[in-house]
């Protein structure tokens, strides 16, 4: 069933400039999807166009956003907020300033708890103290006293993870988690949002520029290029015959160990002036 | 080795203690100014006029340090002048904060019309050469405690707006703010609890900067006789009186100036001393 239902979301520059047209996906319960495009492709708008976060000069103009069948857009914005709270929860794309440098650990964990559920803050810290072993950091009391720079960025990215399964959300949208780690912290933070992924059940919305992430991590993926949804399958027919020529040049673009001679090719300029056709054939039609 | 790095972390700590016990010495002062004092600060006598400091030819030990040109003793005028330089430099000091800074915050942080309307009134502020402003100010509003005080604060509180504005705005960008509004946080809860708290640091070096500030523009005031009621003893109004007799009494202008420029300079390091203070990260 599906949990997170976007349709024909259109998000537009203050000038009119469109930044999302007309995407459709969902994310059904308990799933991991991947969203992969290049930079710029408008990866992260859609997640921050669901948690109602959009930068200020962008503007949702169309569409549904559909959580648990109901529309989010057309609740009151007090409601919708609150919605947005209890039911989806983010995991940032930098670390270091995801955390409020001037608060301690624990209580930015806890508040979720105190805010969202109306927990007690003692009850609420014992769950934090609960979650952060969950994540495996060792004398979870230690940390929670701890200001952020104390901390390395694969601690803070294991206490931003720990914090957005906190309040038990039924989706998750990871923002490049590992993009600002290095390579080794990386494949261990994937492992952990994986594993916390399937413990709690939680579906979660994967946003990233590498492929090599999304064949360990996801069940199924949509391929986006201008903020135009290109491809939408699951990830082993994605890997073994690529529906789009666009997909297959980003596959064939990924660096592989095995094959250092036939990977890392450039999107070649034939198969980007294809999509850009698709792109403006599209807009073409949308003013029609 | 790691001497050279205690070095480095005790100096910020000499700072405010030196500049904090200058402070402290001029509030007791201040405070306890009638008991302490050995004089009348206005209390005038004619045969005892321009009488030197102690250490000098000539000095009565009465009078520690000297007496102006109708006779009155320098260091109680000095203590009395501290009340008025103090008093200015908390509450002006505090209010230009509390305005300044609160308008930082609503144009930093809601941006909107609120920043639009805020910015282009500090920015025509900023085109007044504000001694004047002060002085056309008090000119209309009338001389007293209050009307240097709404001075001050009508002034210079561009001077925090622009700042916290600055500050508030790079915060608001951050992605832990992100957080606490996917989290359900209000506006206004984001503001005071999240933004409000990595501002702090910068906001209170600027209030102790500011408070240095109102010290200066009270003298001013003072010297162009628009402060308070003329017979109370103000330091700017001595550095007035001390300019017209500089070769026969060079101490009438000398040790106000000295008390002024010490409670300026410790204002100013008081400020940088207390925000590495506030600051998690160099705590």
């Amino acid at each position: 069933m599906s949990y997170l239902t976007i349709k024909d979301l259109t998000v537009r520059l203050k000038n009119g400039v469109p930044l999302l047209r007309k995407v459709s996906l969902e994310v059904k319960s308990g799933e991991v999807r991947a969203l992969v495009g290049e930079s710029g492709a408008g990866k992260s708008m859609i997640g921050k166009a669901v948690l109602g976060i959009l930068p200020r000069a962008a503007k949702l103009t169309g569409g549904e956003i559909l959580l648990d069948g109901e529309d989010l857009l057309t609740l009151p914005p007090k409601a919708r907020r609150a919605k947005i709270g209890a039911k989806v929860a983010l995991i940032p794309q930098d670390p270091l300033t995801a955390l409020n440098p001037s608060r301690r650990v624990g209580p930015q964990i806890t508040d979720r708890l105190v805010d969202i559920l109306g927990w007690k803050r003692k009850q609420a810290e014992d769950r934090a103290a609960e979650l952060l072993d969950e994540v495996h950091i060792q004398s979870p009391e230690r940390v929670m006293r701890s200001y952020p720079h104390e901390l390395s960025g694969g601690m803070r990215q294991r206490i931003l993870i720990a914090s957005a399964f906190a309040a038990e959300p039924k989706l998750i949208i990871a923002d490049e988690p590992t993009t600002a780690l290095d390579v080794t912290v990386q494949k261990q933070i994937l492992k952990l949002i994986r594993e916390m992924q399937e413990r709690h059940d939680t579906a979660l919305l994967f946003v990233t520029h590498d492929l090599g992430v999304v064949s360990k991590i996801s069940q199924s993926l949509t391929v986006l290029y201008a903020g135009m949804v290109i491809e939408e399958t699951d990830v082993r027919t994605f890997f073994a015959e690529p529906g789009h020529a666009y997909s297959r040049a980003l596959l064939a673009a990924t660096p592989k160990y095995t094959d250092p001679d036939g990977s890392l090719m450039p999107v070649p300029d034939s198969i980007i002036s294809q999509v850009e056709q698709q792109v403006a054939a599209f807009d073409a039609q949308l003013k029609r | 080795m790691h001497d050279a790095r205690g070095q480095i972390r005790r100096l910020p700590g000499l700072r405010l203690w030196l500049s904090g016990g200058w402070l402290l010495l001029l509030v007791l002062a201040a405070v306890f100014a009638p008991m302490i004092s050995p004089h009348d600060p206005l209390e005038q006598d004619l045969f005892a006029a321009r009488l030197p400091p102690f250490w000098q030819q000539g000095a009565d030990p009465a009078y520690l340090l000297g007496t102006d040109s109708l006779g009155r003793d320098l260091l109680s005028r000095m203590l009395y002048g501290a009340r008025l330089a103090l008093t200015v430099a908390l509450v002006a000091g505090t209010l230009t904060c509390l305005v300044g800074a609160t308008l930082g915050l609503i144009a930093g942080y809601f941006r909107g019309w609120a920043d639009l309307v805020i910015s282009r009134l500090v920015d025509i502020w900023m085109a007044f050469p504000p001694v004047l402003f002060a002085i056309l100010l008090i000119a209309v509003l009338g001389t007293g405690l209050t009307s240097i005080i709404v001075a001050i604060v009508v002034i210079d509180w561009t001077r925090f707006s622009r700042v916290v504005r600055a500050e508030a705005m790079s915060q608001g960008a951050m992605d832990y703010v992100a957080s606490a509004q996917v989290a359900g946080r209000s506006r206004l809860g984001i503001a005071l609890a999240e933004i409000l708290p990595n501002v702090l640091p910068t906001i209170v070096a600027l209030l102790t900067l500011e408070m240095g500030i109102a010290v200066i523009v009270e003298a001013i005031l003072s010297f162009v006789n628009l402060s308070i009621s003329t017979d109370q003893p103000t330091w700017g109004g001595m550095i007035a009186e001390g300019r017209t007799s500089i070769y026969q009494a060079w101490w009438v202008l000398v040790f106000p100036l000295v008390a002024l420029f010490l409670t300026v300079l410790s204002f100013s390091q008081l400020g940088e001393g207390l925000k590495d203070y506030f600051d998690p990260v160099l705590r």
